[in-house]
């Protein structure tokens, strides 16, 4: 799979697959999207990234080994929920806060961060076992 | 920051107002406490130095919320905390009750222990491999599945540890290994299946996935909708996860190849779990369809028991006898389900936890050997007692019958009052078997003349720290059983009577 | 509707449940992909299907203002999907191990952790 016109291609493709994965990931909330599919399509950029261009490649532009990620994903999503312990409300109790931001509300909550876990723990998991899948297929 | 969102709206209707006190935190403590420290583990994996402590320390945090929970539910009766403040049961409800409770603080006990033992067992390649990361992810899969009240989200955490129990499987890698765990997954991933079959139509059936709401619903529905089916398939798949007799193959085939830390997990506890989701579906949501499975159940409970110690008898790898010995004990288990008094589910309780205790114990005192001899082969593990006279105590008591006594006469009892001679006999017979069986693996490891005492090697501290640390409790249930059948029998009778469980979910009978 | 459905459902199983008699590790993995795919469709049919709006309550409104299609059952089974899902990648990686280790995908062949023809322990000493 290692053409010229693939290997030119894959790193604007994959750019570009993760800002859309990131864009349904917060689109999430209120339309059809969420921390689910939004990792797959990350995880699908990075395995496309792994066919392209190679498996070491691919590790050493996530940096973090992709179980790490998957780590602080299911950390920040059981932190998110453990928040509710403050405010007396039982775990994982949505709570929300907004502000101004140049004049823009924003709203927040620890729904939102849920997902992101989500996120993080799906594409972390699926991309760790993509690159074992690809790693094994290289002669 | 405003703790709920300030609307108009009432929300009195659909979700809970009252403010949820500290103390209740302690039903999703023996979760959440692992699930945190197990994903912090994960993100340092590479500092695979702290990752003991760090197991141990979460370890112990879980244990003390597992105790305070039992404290709490002795005392006070079942804890429920619902997810996400809405009102059960469309807020997934994490409901302890004496039973759920117990087996999670007797789990949480063996863990420790194994987590202790696994500073000697684990080597750094399996350490980077993540040992203990998964350890405390199924942790919380095993605490989660004690402690829910929701029936899909006993499913849920059955592959949360499921998929964790893959990981711990395959640490070494070794051919073999790969061999077990394949067997391991393929038929574990059919029963979780079947498990969710059976949840389907249950939701198709009562519209609800809530364990007190479904046990309060289902004497309106007994005559119109197929019971007896749901509880076939619940007993098909529960039944598959705790290795009783048609369909245990895959534990044999597993529970060898791995580290012996991992298999002393999952022979005490990840069983465990498959009897008490038998004793939690069929028990308490459908009674009388169990009474109506009960002859079928009797001769399962009885083909395991019996079927199981034969197997045991005739392998001469220590791993591989004990493996048969944990079917067995299932069988023994299975037969309090068959009869469903609250004596004979009080037997099954306390069986369980001798059961968890005694089989970790087993398994760690098969590694305690190899570590000394070198082997797990009976034809070639000699000559203990001259060398390590303290492990040969210590295996004296674990292979004593008198252990697992107590569990054995009520059960006994039960099935002698339920008129049913054969089950009792079965019973017997095969704990007769079982101590042939554990008496002849001491018999050859510890009294057999060996080779030269010089040659043994020598027996670490942990070693000799964790036996102890397993013996003690079974002692204990052997010599003062009073507290432990008391608190069997309020677990049982709870089941039995889920009219408190379902008060507790639903205050003020408000079943919607 | 529900009767199609029910067809389909049936014809899954017994594709799944055929694939998983096979002897063959990939056949095994596929049947239980089928056999996981035929319990997400019963799910879904147990929710009861009907032709209803999606259940999103209207801005301003505190319930839905007609009859809406029953939400748990998507919920139930986008669970269920997620996690065969990774449990069935866990295996593949698995089996592909397997296959590269021990050389076989046959079951028959896989003999390695329970060897045939092991000798009895010692009757005697």
């Amino acid at each position: 799979m290692r053409t010229v016109i693939f290997r030119t291609v894959a790193p604007y493709l994959t750019s570009l697959m993760v800002l859309f994965s990131i864009f349904v990931l917060l689109r999430g909330h209120n339309d059809p999207g969420g921390g689910f599919i939004g990792g797959l399509i990350a995880a699908s950029a990075f395995a496309i990234y792994g066919i392209a261009c190679g498996v070491p490649a691919t590790r050493r532009a996530l940096y973090f080994h992709p179980m790490a990620i998957s780590g602080s994903g299911l950390f920040l999503a059981a932190l998110s929920g453990l928040l509710s312990i403050v405010y007396g409300v039982p775990f994982l109790t949505g709570l929300w806060t907004s502000f101004g931001f140049l004049g823009v509300e924003v709203d927040i909550s620890t729904v939102m961060f849920f997902d992101i876990g989500v996120y993080l723990v799906v594409v972390g998991a699926i991309t760790s076992i993509a690159l074992a899948l690809e790693e094994r297929e290289l002669p | 920051m405003a703790a709920v969102s300030e609307t108009a709206v009432d929300i009195s209707s659909a979700m809970i107002t009252a403010p949820t006190p500290l103390a209740d935190w302690v039903v999703i403590a023996p979760v959440a406490v692992p699930i945190l420290f197990g994903a912090f583990l994960l993100m340092v994996r590479h500092h695979t130095r702290v990752h003991a402590v760090i197991t141990l320390c979460a370890l112990g945090l879980t244990f003390v919320a597992n105790v305070l929970l039992l404290g709490r539910v002795l005392a006070d009766g079942p804890v429920v905390m619902t997810m996400g403040r809405w009102l059960p049961p469309f807020g997934i409800s994490f409901t302890a009750d004496t039973l759920g409770a117990s087996m999670a603080l007797v789990g949480t006990l063996v863990a420790i222990v194994c987590a202790l033992y696994s500073t000697r067992d684990i080597e750094a390649v399996g350490r980077r491999y993540g040992f203990y990361p998964f350890m405390l992810l199924m942790m919380a899969g095993v605490g989660g599945a004690f402690l829910t009240g929701d029936i899909f989200n006993l499913y849920v955490w059955f592959e949360v540890f499921l998929i964790s129990s893959f990981g711990m499987l395959v640490l070494g890698s070794e051919e073999r290994q790969l061999d077990g765990a394949m067997k391991y997954g393929v038929l574990n991933l059919i029963a979780t299946t079947l498990f969710l079959i059976a949840t389907a139509y249950l939701y198709g059936i009562f519209g609800t996935l809530n364990m007190a709401d479904i046990a309060g619903k289902a004497g309106e529905l007994r005559g119109t909708a197929p019971l007896t089916t749901l509880a076939m398939l619940y007993l098909l798949a529960f039944g598959m996860k705790a290795a009783a007799f048609p369909v245990n193959f895959w534990l044999p085939a597993s529970y060898h190849t791995p580290r012996i830390v991992t298999a002393a997990l999952f022979g005490s506890v990840l069983t465990k779990i498959g009897v008490y989701a038998l004793l939690r579906t069929l028990v308490m949501l459908f009674p009388p369809e169990r009474a109506m499975l009960s002859g079928l159940i009797a001769w399962v409970a009885a083909a395991t028991m019996i079927l199981g110690v034969m197997g045991a008898l005739a392998q001469t790898d220590i791993r591989r006898m004990m493996g048969f010995v944990v079917i067995s004990g299932i069988g023994v288990m299975m037969a309090g389900l068959a009869l469903g008094t609250v004596e004979a589910v009080a037997g099954t309780v306390l069986y369980a936890f001798h059961s968890m205790l005694l089989m970790a114990a087993l398994y760690l005192l098969a590694g305690i050997v190899n570590e000394a001899v070198g082997s797990y082969s009976l034809r070639e593990v000699s000559g203990l007692y001259r060398s390590h006279p303290l492990l040969a105590g210590g295996a004296f008591v674990l292979v004593l019958p008198a252990s697992g006594l107590w569990p054995k006469v009520l059960l006994v009892k039960a099935s002698l009052d339920a008129g049913n001679g054969w089950l009792a006999f079965a019973i017997l017979a095969s704990g007769i078997l079982t101590t042939i069986a554990l008496g002849r693996f001491f018999i050859l490891a510890f009294w057999r003349q060996g080779p030269d005492a010089a040659l043994q090697g020598e027996v670490p501290v942990v070693g000799y720290v964790v036996l102890a640390a397993l013996t003690l409790p079974v002692i204990a249930i052997g010599v003062y059983p009073e507290p432990f059948i008391r608190i069997a029998e309020s677990a049982a009778a709870g089941l039995i009577d889920p009219s408190v469980y379902i008060g507790t979910v639903f205050p003020a009978g408000a079943t919607p | 509707m529900e009767a199609v459905l029910a067809i389909v459902v049936g014809v899954f199983f017994a594709v799944g449940i055929y694939l998983m008699l096979s002897r063959h590790i990939i056949r095994i993995l596929l049947g239980i992909v089928i056999f996981g795919n035929a319990v997400n469709l019963t799910i879904f049919i147990a929710g009861r299907v009907v032709r209803e709006v999606p259940p999103i309550i209207p801005l301003g409104l505190d319930v839905p203002d007609t009859v809406t299609a029953n939400p748990l059952p998507q919920a139930l089974i986008l669970t269920a999907i997620v996690i065969s899902f990774s449990l069935f990648a866990f295996l593949l990686v698995l089996a592909f191990r397997a296959y590269q280790d021990l050389g076989t995908d046959d079951t028959d062949g896989m003999r390695i952790a329970e060897p045939e023809g092991e000798d009895l322990p010692p009757l005697g000493y």
